[in-house]
């Protein structure tokens, strides 16, 4: 009876294997990813981006197919235009940054579905918007394998100059030069990471894997490695239990993902340790100092 | 004696506008010096310009063998983001980056200069606590502990005694007083003139010019200090070039524009 509900339909249907593996790569590096976007507060810019970012990957994916260089190439130029047109429209006219970001990113957003919707099919487009974490192929599997491992590496070699940066910048340009590359290359891993997140969720709740187990790690931890354990356990238990979901319900596999999330979240806002919500409301008797 | 610093016919500003104008003059190694002005006199400008944060406009400082890891520095209003889940512990340890850098290890030696960095500013106990729940004042110790152990030759304080109780900057000022023992050279912005009276054998009074520097006690006279307020003024964006690159302006009412202005590197605030 168990085994029917919890194991049985991995060890019986390959795509629901196929899916697992992905996700729960998908989940190990999004979890520190999104863990680092929250601390500097940079969540919605997060999101535009991966709506600025993934239209030009998808154009590099119908270009030339599923290459990790072509598409990788194709988000960063589309980010990058789109980061750059911001700069310059906040900096030479009176919309600010927020707006100017808003406006291209939506741009971004609809020359990416008409390119594909005058070159591709319609199953390309929804698979573009909501990606579908049940048809991963063998070589999507590898991207989604080999960005996880490229993130974990890099975020490994990169940590220590990232976290200073992030929370003392002056004290950083003082004892090395090392903190603007470290940014530079935790922004590229944002880029990977939402190029992955574009096949499993797709342009819309990419980024879903990757704030949603941050949001849940800041309600329970109070330092930054906790913080980032506690991030990426909680997306590969979304991840597990929202393919069950989807599989024992019959609901779209991607949104029952970040719906686990959702739940395991607003527990988290009412009884995290750290600022939630119960805890708040009842603090208990003061200490004595 | 040895310079540690030396500055040369040196002007630092903004935008070409001269906050810190033609200073000479040397810091010798060892000293303990105060920096003393009124609010925009071009401190904290003197103080990024010898940390290399800012890029002289004009003329240089000269740092002999000094490395940029060599100086450390606690600015004004440190851009320290007090909501990151990051506790005292390895804040402090943050001041061994010249030892470790990014991937090197915190062994035992080091973890014991640690503890005894943060028992040094009396912040024992605290180790494990968020530099969120911190109080001004501990925060300021803190910073002191990661100060200790950079263990820098030059230290550059940028008004370190400011909103901290008594008991602070006592606690924290018994630790400059052990650099300086130390013979590392300390530089430490200040606006209290009877602590500075009572503490630094140097001072350097700036108003944008250096008014006078050199014995604390023939320093800080009044006819400095006053000639010093007056010098002190806001940035004029209809400056004409500086002509003298080479004396400083005379201090008589702060006005340093001159007749016949050749082509000079950046602006002078002029008062018309």
């Amino acid at each position: 009876m168990l085994n029917d509900i919890f194991i049985a339909p991995f060890t019986e249907f390959e795509f629901m294997r196929r899916a697992l593996a992905g996700a729960l790569a998908l989940a190990l590096g999004a979890g520190p990813i999104g863990v680092f976007l929250m601390l500097r507060r940079m969540s919605l810019v997060g999101d535009a981006m991966a709506h600025a970012i993934l239209p030009g990957a998808a154009v590099g994916f119908l270009l030339s197919g599923l290459n990790l260089f072509a598409m990788t190439a194709g988000g960063l130029i589309a980010g990058f235009v789109v980061a750059v047109l911001t700069g310059l429209v906040a900096r030479t006219t009176e919309l600010k940054e927020d707006a100017a970001l808003a406006t291209f990113y939506l741009l971004s957003l609809a020359v990416g579905v008409t390119i594909i919707s005058l070159k591709g099919t319609n199953i390309d487009l929804l698979h573009v918007l909501f990606g579908n974490v049940l048809a991963l192929d063998d070589q999507t599997l590898l991207l989604i394998a080999a960005n996880a491992t490229i993130t974990l590496i890099v975020l490994a070699v990169i940590y220590r100059p990232l976290v200073i940066e992030c929370v003392d910048p002056g004290f950083m340009r003082t004892v090395s030069s090392a903190g603007g590359p470290a940014h530079l290359a935790f922004l590229v891993l944002v880029v990977v990471n939402l190029v992955s997140g574009f096949h499993a969720f797709g342009t819309l709740l990419a980024v879903g894997i990757m704030m949603l187990p941050a949001a849940i790690g800041r309600f329970w931890a109070r330092d930054t490695t906790l913080m980032i354990l506690i991030a990426t356990a909680s997306g590969v238990v979304a991840s597990y239990a929202g393919l069950l979901v989807s599989f024992h319900f019959g609901v779209a596999s991607g949104p029952a993902i970040i719906l686990i999330a959702g739940v395991l979240y607003l527990s988290s806002l009412l009884f995290g340790r750290v600022g939630g919500l119960v805890r708040q409301a009842f603090p208990g008797r003061h200490l004595e100092a | 004696m040895s310079a540690a610093l030396q500055f040369r016919n040196l002007t630092l500003g903004y935008d070409r506008h001269p906050a810190v104008h033609h200073l000479d003059g040397a810091v010798e190694t060892g000293a303990l010096v105060a920096v003393v002005g009124p609010n925009g006199a071009g401190k904290s400008t003197l103080f990024k310009g010898i940390v290399g944060v800012l890029k002289p406009l004009a003329g240089r400082i000269e740092r002999g063998d000094l490395k940029a890891q060599n100086i450390a520095y606690l600015p004004q209003a440190a851009e320290i983001d007090r909501t990151f889940p990051i506790n005292v512990y390895d804040m402090v340890a943050m001041g061994l980056w010249r030892r470790t850098g990014s991937f090197g290890g915190i062994d035992r030696a080091a973890r014991a200069s640690i503890e005894k960095a943060i028992a040094a500013v009396g912040l024992t106990g605290f180790e494990d606590r968020g530099i969120s729940t911190l109080s001004g004042g501990q925060m300021q110790r803190m910073l002191f502990a990661r100060l200790l152990l950079q263990d820098a030759r030059v230290i550059v304080l940028d008004e370190p005694f400011n909103a901290v109780d008594a008991k602070t900057s006592a606690d924290l000022f018994d630790l400059v007083r052990r650099w300086h023992g130390e013979r590392r050279t300390v530089l430490t912005a200040l606006h209290d003139l009877d602590f500075v009276r009572a503490n630094f054998p140097e001072t350097l009074l700036l108003a944008r010019e250096p008014v006078a520097w050199g014995r604390t006690a023939s320093v800080l006279t009044p006819e400095n200090l006053l000639t010093a307020r007056r010098m002190c003024e806001a940035f004029d964006h209809e400056a004409a070039l500086c002509a003298d690159e080479k004396a400083p302006a005379l201090p008589q009412s702060g006005e340093v524009a001159r007749a016949g202005h050749s082509v000079g590197e950046h602006g002078v605030a002029t008062r018309d």
